[in-house]
């Protein structure tokens, strides 16, 4: 992977103002990062955390206060770069009057392809989201998880270098996620730089190279997931059948039954709890270390304790 | 993918008219303006048995109803659909995929007028094959009426730039309402030049000078009257109406570009 960056974001700071200029909402300030060609990268936070925002500066449709950015080496919005750029925006909606072969042959229209072109490249990516059965129906009888896949379609139609999505798992069923999951990772095997937003931890863990975590418009986090989060488990969960030697009954987390979930803190203190509880006739179901996941860290950035947290899980 | 495609940025035609042509697929596949086409039609056709009320001057009759249908059904649209055309890109968000690609934003604004036009010209060719083929049953060429139809569609092209131009700032009521004002003041521009001579010398003579400046002066566009009665009409004077009204809509159609420049998506 090469270090060259398709999307440069220094001390970037947007203020949208009220009505008649009346109030003041700083949307993001001072945002930076980097994303690197051929990366899968993850914008999280969040609501209200500036993604949406973000993402819109970077194509021209919002104009920052201050700071700069470049994205493929050129301004946002100027069309070199978004020429080689596909986005799909959060929730779409698109033309319903049109169907889903007449909707990809007008964005290859915008792009200037030829006829041929246009036809074969709307036939396969048609083909690649799995909505060539669709092809000559009316997008007003698209189920939401169609439209977000004919979105995914009008983004990658040109074969852009950078593909950039706003929370595109949103309001898909799990069969969907997975389909947009696959996707990510193979325009990332085809070279392709992904820069996403999310606030669905679970995919930005399995896809992501790097992530930015931003809250209320600032940067709090950035790099990759591995030095974001401690791998060393931070604590074990143990399921014990019958009594709880009385130790550990302050540990108890829930009880169902005879079982009894108990949160032990480190490696030594579990080599306790084991050999206590076959002592007073109980019985080790299973053992899980916790490791700090992504939400870890998320909820602990947005002000929820790691430890409440727990608790309700 | 099976081939990498050479991004090359397009040139200014392909995506002006792709947008033209998808806002003119638009309004086609929209019922309402069947049904408003289908009323002009039937009052075009109607305006023959209004006629057998009248002695003598049946085809006048004709000829000023089928106008008068061309024209108003003209601004209906230009009206209806010209306010609607950038406020439902953005108010669905539609317009975020569409300025997401290599299209600036003056591309799209004349994209979409271009394909209003479209549709004007559509509608207004339409009424008046019917008008002639009603006309012809009475033995009566339509040929005297075609500048005066031409100049309806000049007017309609003022018309539908400043629908585009209110609509690209504000919402559709407030754009109509703002077009239709603009409508009726262009045709009582006379009035503001009446005004300043009559007004003494002073700032306020000024301000209605200004006015009258700034008003499209649609007087000037109508040729119904004249063509009704057949009275000859110079070839300058339709020339001079055409080149006035094609340069106001150019100027109003900038205008909208610069607007829509500076304007911010936020919602």
């Amino acid at each position: 992977m090469g270090a060259e960056p398709v999307v440069e974001l220094r001390d970037v700071v947007k203020v949208f103002h009220g009505h008649l200029g009346f109030g003041r909402f700083v949307a993001v300030d001072g945002l930076g990062f980097e994303v690197r060609r051929g990366e899968v990268f993850g914008l999280l936070g969040p609501n209200g955390a500036g993604k949406t925002t973000t993402l819109k500066l970077l194509l021209g449709l919002l104009r920052p206060d201050s700071g700069s950015i470049r994205v493929l080496g050129a301004l946002p919005g100027e069309p070199a770069s978004l020429a080689r750029i596909g986005f799909l925006p959060e929730q779409p909606y698109f033309y319903d009057y049109l169907t889903g072969e007449e909707f990809l042959d007008f964005y290859g229209r915008l792009h200037g392809m030829s006829a041929g072109e246009r036809s074969r490249r709307v036939a396969e990516t048609l083909e690649r989201v799995g909505l060539r059965d669709r092809a000559r129906v009316a997008l007003r009888k698209f189920s939401k998880g169609m439209v977000q896949r004919l979105g995914l379609a009008q983004a990658i139609l040109h074969d852009p270098e950078l593909v950039i999505l706003d929370e595109p798992m949103s309001g898909l069923d799990p069969v969907g996620r997975r389909e947009v999951r696959d996707l990510i990772l193979d325009l990332r095997a085809r070279g392709r730089s992904v820069l996403f937003s999310s606030h669905i931890l679970q995919d930005a863990e399995v896809l992501c190279d790097r992530v930015a975590i931003a809250v209320r418009g600032r940067l709090r986090h950035l790099g990759t997931l591995d030095d974001m989060l401690s791998r060393a488990p931070r604590w074990f969960e143990v399921q014990v059948a019958g009594p709880v030697p009385a130790e550990w009954t302050g540990e108890r987390r829930s009880a169902q039954g005879e079982l009894t979930l108990i949160r032990v803190p480190d490696v030594e203190a579990l080599g306790r709890l084991l050999a206590a509880v076959p002592g007073d006739g109980g019985r080790v179901v299973s053992v899980w270390p916790r490791r700090e996941s992504l939400e870890d860290l998320f909820l602990r950035e947005v002000g929820v304790s790691t430890e409440a947290a727990g608790d309700r899980r | 993918m099976s081939t990498a495609r050479t991004a090359a940025v397009p040139g200014w035609l392909p995506a002006i008219s792709a947008i033209a042509r998808n806002t003119f697929r638009e309004a086609v596949r929209d019922r309402v303006l069947y049904l408003m086409l289908a009323f002009a039609l039937l009052m075009i056709l109607a305006s023959r048995f209004l006629a057998m009320l009248t002695v003598g001057s049946e085809t006048k009759i004709i000829k000023d109803l089928g106008l008068s249908a061309i024209s108003v059904f003209g601004l209906l649209t230009a009206v209806f659909v010209g306010v609607s055309l950038v406020f439902k890109e953005i108010d669905k968000r539609t317009i975020y995929t569409l300025l997401a690609n290599p299209v600036r934003r003056w591309q799209f604004v004349t994209g979409k007028y271009a394909g209003l036009l479209s549709v004007l010209t559509l509608n207004a060719v339409v009424m008046f094959a019917v008008l002639t083929v009603v006309l012809w049953t009475y033995g009566e060429s339509p040929a005297p009426l075609v500048p005066a139809v031409a100049l309806i569609l000049v007017e309609l092209s003022i018309v539908a730039a400043i629908a585009i131009l209110l609509s690209s700032y504000t919402n559709p009521m407030l754009a109509a309402l703002g077009t239709v004002a603009a409508y009726v003041a262009g045709h009582l521009s006379w009035s503001f030049e009446l005004l300043a001579r009559r007004i003494p010398e002073g700032s306020g003579r000024g301000l209605v000078r200004v006015l009258s400046w700034l008003v499209p002066n649609l007087d000037r566009l109508d040729l119904k009257a004249l063509a009704v009665h057949g009275v000859p009409i110079p070839a300058g004077q339709v020339g001079y109406a055409v080149l006035y009204g094609l340069g106001y809509a150019i100027a109003v159609l900038v205008l909208a570009c610069v607007v829509f420049e500076r304007r911010e998506f936020r919602a």
